[in-house]
């Protein structure tokens, strides 16, 4: 089992940095080549939710996103934000993402939610165990060489 | 890739080319572009993601935002784009029934009577 760990402070130009190491260890783990844009995109989308939320309640904890690939290849993206925060993951409907009422900030959310469950089979928000927040935990199958 | 933006004029229509990527990151100078062309007085903004390698959610607001403004102002709001990644991206979303999306810069300025579909 290898495990990469990467912890980052809540700030946007991260997220891309993380995305690169999620990916580069995804090819590694030997997730399948067609996959790889849609890991790219599901880690970017979860470490965006967790810099977003650590931003939204002045938290300077550290964003930390865990790679393993003992069976198939598994992210978690743990943020510290208080946990009723996560609670407003819903996918908007189409007549609502246009409507001039929904805020930037709702319409985001709701759009990375949306991505999230679009593009990820295996997927699970839940507390974390100890503290404060949530983590964000995807799953993809890997070929074995 | 970092984010590239540069404007030009087809017929009556902006044409702002994206290219890179647009993510948390970047998405707020997208963004300051498309205010600074609307509130310039443009009505006519076609976004063309030819050049775009990754859009994430963040990118995505901003473009439903642009929209949004120029609904406001009586203006439209296209995009082009013709890459599979990306349209499925805009599937997924159920943002495909929002924007009218063109396959080429030409189809999205051709169809010039305020009626495009998408």
């Amino acid at each position: 089992m290898a495990t990469v760990r990467l912890s980052f402070s809540p700030a946007p130009v991260h997220v891309r940095t993380a995305r690169l190491v999620g990916v580069a260890v995804a090819r590694r783990a030997g997730v399948a080549e067609e996959l790889l844009d849609e890991v790219r995109l599901a880690i970017g989308e979860a470490c965006t939710r967790a810099v977003a939320l650590h931003n939204q309640y002045g938290l300077a904890d550290l964003v930390t996103v865990e790679m393993s690939d003992s069976e198939a290849y598994a992210v978690r993206v743990i943020d510290h934000a208080p946990i009723e925060a996560s609670v407003g993951l819903t996918k908007l409907p189409p007549d609502e993402l246009a409507d001039e009422s929904l805020t930037d900030e709702a319409l985001t959310t709701g759009v990375g939610f949306a991505l999230l469950a679009g593009f990820v089979d295996d997927l699970q928000v839940r507390p974390v165990e100890d503290g404060p927040g949530t983590e964000v935990r995807m799953v993809w199958p890997v070929q074995r060489r | 890739m970092e984010l590239s933006l540069a404007t030009r004029t087809v017929d009556e229509h902006t044409v702002l080319e994206v290219g890179g990527e647009v993510d948390v990151y970047t998405a707020p100078r997208l963004r300051e572009r498309l205010v600074e062309l609307v509130d310039s007085g443009v009505r006519n903004v076609v976004v063309d993601l030819g050049g775009v390698e990754f859009l994430d959610s963040t990118g995505l607001g901003v473009l439903v935002g642009a929209m949004k403004r120029l609904r406001v102002a009586n203006g439209r709001f296209s995009l082009v784009c013709s890459k599979e990644a990306l349209l499925k991206i805009f599937r997924i979303t159920a943002l495909d029934q929002v924007f009218p999306i063109f396959p080429t810069i030409e189809a999205a300025t051709r169809d010039s009577d305020g009626s495009a579909t998408s």
